[in-house]
């Protein structure tokens, strides 16, 4: 029997320890270590006069103070612009501690290290920082106008500029084509700012031994925190490792790096020489790590009688906050993955990005997606709306057609790379949710409506991932991979790669990943990219040390290595399963030693009789040990797609919104492990739910963010999340060996359009901002029936 | 000033030197080391530091350790038999994938294992009901509904 696991509901390996509290989360670490504590920004924009650290000496436990005055040259440089992009002139980011100038509320000011938090905190109160005000930027409209600068240095507080267009066949834009089309529409939409908010803040954690440092962070890239230290502590990378441990939750914050924390806990641990801890508390998360979503969008759209869309032609303003350390991915995913599943005549967008005083904005879960498929669904629907049609008539009119892939949408996707779709099957896909929600045989009322909201999504970005495969003299299988794990079950859906590319037993097979002493090659965990790039690099290292074992187990057998097969860890010759040699074996044969430490080694001694005496033991080109390591670099991205339906019912009274089905249709090509997918799209959608209803961060006109804890900023409860229906279809995709696409994000993506789509059908009240508030929908209804 | 308090966690009496304002999470998770407990955001609303006091469940974190001298807790440490089978609560989850990061997952169990102490066999609307104060951002929460189900056909095979 051969071990098939890929493609089954395998229980997760990491839950025994998670359920009995034995999970090594950031702050379970370093119970010794010093605690750090940060005096952080009170006002959106002002200059720091003085800082005036006297009152704090005298708390006890106080170990040291510093400012940015403090930090060597290297430590104190502006933080690294990661992904700079011809189209953002004007890239800014923060010093790890102000200097001179601080842009929002939250900006750390002087970093304090004391015998525990709550020392650290006490000192932190006492310090005194003398502040002239300066007036802020607090909103997307003031940013534009460009009267008030968050950067004395960019005008207008553009960051960034960029103009991407694809003409139609007979070669004419956009707005030409939009000028010409029987119809046309223009609107406005708008969507609030979010944030990931993981329950796990971010957090540090470093030891320091005179020559080498370790570092743990809640990352979700360790390999790149590592080189990012590196660099910034002028340390030879072999003496740094960064380990991320246990991470409760990312969604998108913890890629950025590295964060000031990053850099300033290892920096003190040196000079203090001692290990020193911080771990971020709820508010510092709220006003000082990344928010995202906030967006307008300005839509022109011509289309004919069938509601086939001839032009399309969208403007977009977008806040990123007061720092592009991740320079403008999520502007440059709305713009390139709008078209969604279909074929729009031509396309013109353009987006600005502004700077404001605010926290910076970098990708969270759909990056820029959600607002992408909001701006796309809201037109279909207006679309159907003016010619009176049914929504899935219009957008099935628009569809790539199946056999239309690979499909290539004429534009630079966020990679580089151009932006073509490898596979789908939209209108299957669409019969199927219709079909899941009951849409030809919904009953609509008034205060009762159902929504559709249809996306592509690219998945699996490279540029590469690795993975490192060794089967030890004792059976086990010890897989190892760069990127990180922040609850998608790697540590299960990796196993099963490899269980069943090796044919052994899920039992034997254990897998590290976002530790640097493992592997040093990464790039990371984010857009739905983890089980396509790690998955297949795992299973390419897999099918390396599968070679390799084969060919020792045929020399050992006299068999030829194609004759052999191997099942629960024993390899065997194809029919006869009496000549068989299990793989702790080939181990053993794969490395001959020269001392016999244990049993299993004294088979292996160089005296232990080598194959032929002319013969060095190691063969020229082969290394000892049964191990592997591979990479998988996709060519471009593959593009997993889905289609989510809701049914909502509205209080007449209290405009009370209540989402009462919702159901997913969705593919991501060849599944690992189907319970671990649907885990990821019910938390996207409630995720996305939250970010249509309840979810905003609200800042006000001094830039104070005014909603910064749970009690405010309302994440949904179990009582706010409708029991979710999931279909799934399988198209794989025909550019990586698993056939697999990514699922993280995909939940997230449509929420707030199909919610926007069925409130819209439930109350007859155009919908054009994002989230929907009962206050606001009772606005709407105020304003449009009086 | 601090003071010296005795809880028993687990069924095991530990002693701590901690000032007044320790806070109970603080105190199990720093002073005595019990890391499982969570703290998600230290005002009451997330529930990841939710521990048995007394069979009942309460927000650590809200809680000053020197408030509870004596006082009988448990936490996710202590759920499991003490031949280390995992409880049925904590078998349901696995079961179910009610956990994802697992960050909320000690609060949650603490929860429900109480919730179950109190009523074996809820409605749909009271499993909601009874896990409707702690937030999870990763599973969505059908699946923890689910296990809370799980957990309570579990129970009764056993009982
Ligand atoms: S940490 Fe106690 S309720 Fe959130
Ligand atoms: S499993 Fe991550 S917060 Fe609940």
């Amino acid at each position: 029997m051969t071990t098939r696991l890929f493609g089954e509901r395998v229980p997760r390996r990491e839950d025994p320890r998670l359920l009995t509290g034995q999970g090594r989360y950031l702050d379970d670490l370093g119970r010794e270590a010093l605690a750090a504590a940060f005096v952080r920004a009170p006002h959106a924009h002002a200059r720091i006069r003085d800082i005036d650290v006297a009152g704090a000496l005298d708390v006890a436990g106080l170990v040291a103070v510093y400012t940015w005055e403090d930090l060597p040259e290297r430590a104190g440089r502006a933080l690294p612009l990661l992904i700079p992009h011809p189209a953002l002139t004007h890239g800014r980011t923060a010093y790890p501690l102000a200097r001179d100038v601080v842009r929002h509320v939250g900006e750390p000011v002087v970093m304090v290290v004391a015998t525990d938090r709550y020392a650290a905190e006490d000192a932190c109160a006492l310090i005194q920082v003398d502040y002239e005000p300066l007036k802020p930027v607090a909103g997307l409209e003031e940013a534009v106008q460009g009267v008030r600068l968050v950067h004395e240095d960019v005008p207008g507080n553009v960051g960034a500029h960029l103009v991407q267009e694809v003409m139609t066949a007979d070669g004419r834009g956009a707005r030409e084509a939009i000028e010409t089309s029987p119809h046309t529409l223009a609107f406005r939409l708008d969507i609030e700012r979010s944030a990931s908010m993981p329950l796990e803040g971010r957090g540090v954690y470093a030891r320091w031994d005179g020559r080498d440092l370790r570092v743990y962070s809640s990352t979700q890239t360790s390999t790149s925190v590592r080189m990012a230290v590196a660099a910034a502590l002028g340390l030879p990378l072999p003496q740094v490792e960064v380990i991320a441990p246990d991470v409760g939750g990312g969604f998108g914050v913890k890629i950025v790096h590295p964060w000031p924390e990053e850099v300033l806990v290892p920096w003190a641990a040196m000079t203090l020489g001692r290990e020193v801890k911080w771990s971020e508390d709820r508010r510092e998360h709220f006003v000082s790590s990344a928010h995202e979503r906030g967006q307008v969008q300005y839509v022109r759209v011509g289309f004919d009688d069938d509601g086939r869309v001839l032009g399309l032609d969208v403007t977009i303003l977008h806040d990123h906050g007061a720092y592009t350390p991740y320079g403008i991915i999520v502007p440059i995913v709305t713009s390139t993955q709008l078209p969604g599943p279909y074929k729009p005549g031509s396309y013109r967008v353009e987006f600005t990005s502004v700077y404001t005083n605010t926290v910076q904005v970098t990708p969270y879960r759909g990056a820029g997606r959600p607002q992408a498929v909001f701006c796309m669904e809201r037109t279909m629907d207006k679309i159907a709306r003016y010619l009176g049609k049914d929504r899935t008539e219009v957008r099935a009119a628009n569809f790539i057609r199946p056999e239309e892939f690979p499909y290539d949408q004429g534009m630079t996707f966020q990679d580089g790379r151009p932006l073509i779709y490898d596979s789908g099957n939209y209108p299957e896909m669409l019969r199927m949710i219709k079909e899941l929600i009951g849409w030809d045989s919904f009953e609509r009322r008034p205060g009762r409506g159902i929504g559709i909201g249809c996306y592509v999504e690219g998945t699996g970005v490279g540029p590469y991932e690795g993975g490192h495969v060794q089967i030890t003299s004792d059976g086990r299988v010890h897989v190892s991979t760069g990127l990180t794990s922040q609850g998608q079950g790697h540590e299960t859906a990796f196993a099963q790669i490899a269980a069943t590319e090796l044919g052994v037993p899920i039992e034997r097979v254990s897998v590290v990943t976002g530790d640097t002493r493992r592997f040093g090659y990464a790039v990371g965990t984010f857009a739905s990219r983890a089980a396509v790039v790690s998955g297949n690099a795992i299973a390419l290292a897999c099918r390396k040390v599968r070679r390799k074992a084969l060919r020792i187990a045929a020399d050992a057998l006299e068999a030829n290595p194609d004759d052999l097969d191997i099942a629960d860890g024993i390899v065997h010759v194809a029919g006869a399963p009496s000549a068989a040699i299990p793989l702790s074996t080939v181990a053993v044969l794969a490395n001959p030693l020269r001392y016999a430490f244990d049993d299993e080694t004294a088979r292996a001694t160089q005296f232990a009789g080598a194959a032929s005496p002319d013969r060095p033991p190691v063969a020229e080109g082969e290394e000892p040990g049964l191990e592997g390591r591979d990479y998988y670099s996709p060519i471009r991205s593959t593009f997993a797609a889905g289609m989510h339906a809701a049914v909502v019912e509205t209080d007449p009274d209290t405009a009370e919104i209540k989402v009462v089905r919702y159901a997913v249709v969705h593919d991501c090509g060849r599944l690992i492990n189907p319970m671990i997918v649907e885990g990821q799209i019910h938390g996207g959608v409630a995720q996305g739910i939250g970010g249509a209803l309840y979810e905003r961060i609200v800042y006000d006109q001094h830039g104070q963010l005014v909603n910064a804890s749970f009690m405010d900023f309302l994440m949904p409860y179990a009582t706010e999340i409708p029991h979710i229906e999931t279909g799934h279809l399988e198209t794989p995709s025909p550019l990586n060996p698993l056939g697999i696409k990514g699922a993280g994000e995909a939940g997230v993506i449509p929420v707030s359009a199909v919610i926007a789509s069925a409130i819209e059908d439930a109350e007859g009240i155009e919908i054009d901002r994002m989230p929907l508030s009962p206050s606001d929908l009772f606005d709407l209804r105020t304003t449009h029936r009086p | 000033m601090e003071h010296e308090i005795t809880l028993i966690v687990n069924g095991t009496a530990r002693r701590a030197r901690v000032p007044a304002r320790r806070l109970l999470s603080d105190c199990l998770r720093h002073d005595l080391g019990l890391t499982g407990t969570h703290v998600g955001c230290e005002h009451g609303v997330c529930g990841c530091c939710t521990v048995l006091l007394d069979g009942r469940p309460v927000r650590s974190c809200l809680t000053f350790a020197v408030t509870v001298d004596g006082a009988e807790l448990t936490t996710v440490e202590g759920l499991a038999g003490r031949d280390g089978r995992l409880s049925a609560v904590q078998r349901a989850f696995a079961e179910c994938h009610g956990l994802q990061c697992g960050f909320c997952t000690p609060g949650f169990l603490c929860t429900v294992t109480a919730l179950l102490a109190e009523n074996p066999a809820p409605t749909d609307d009271e499993v909601i009901d009874g896990i409707s104060g702690n937030l999870c951002r990763c599973t969505g929460y059908q699946n923890i509904v689910k296990a809370v189900h799980r957990a309570a056909e579990l129970l009764a095979e056993e009982a």
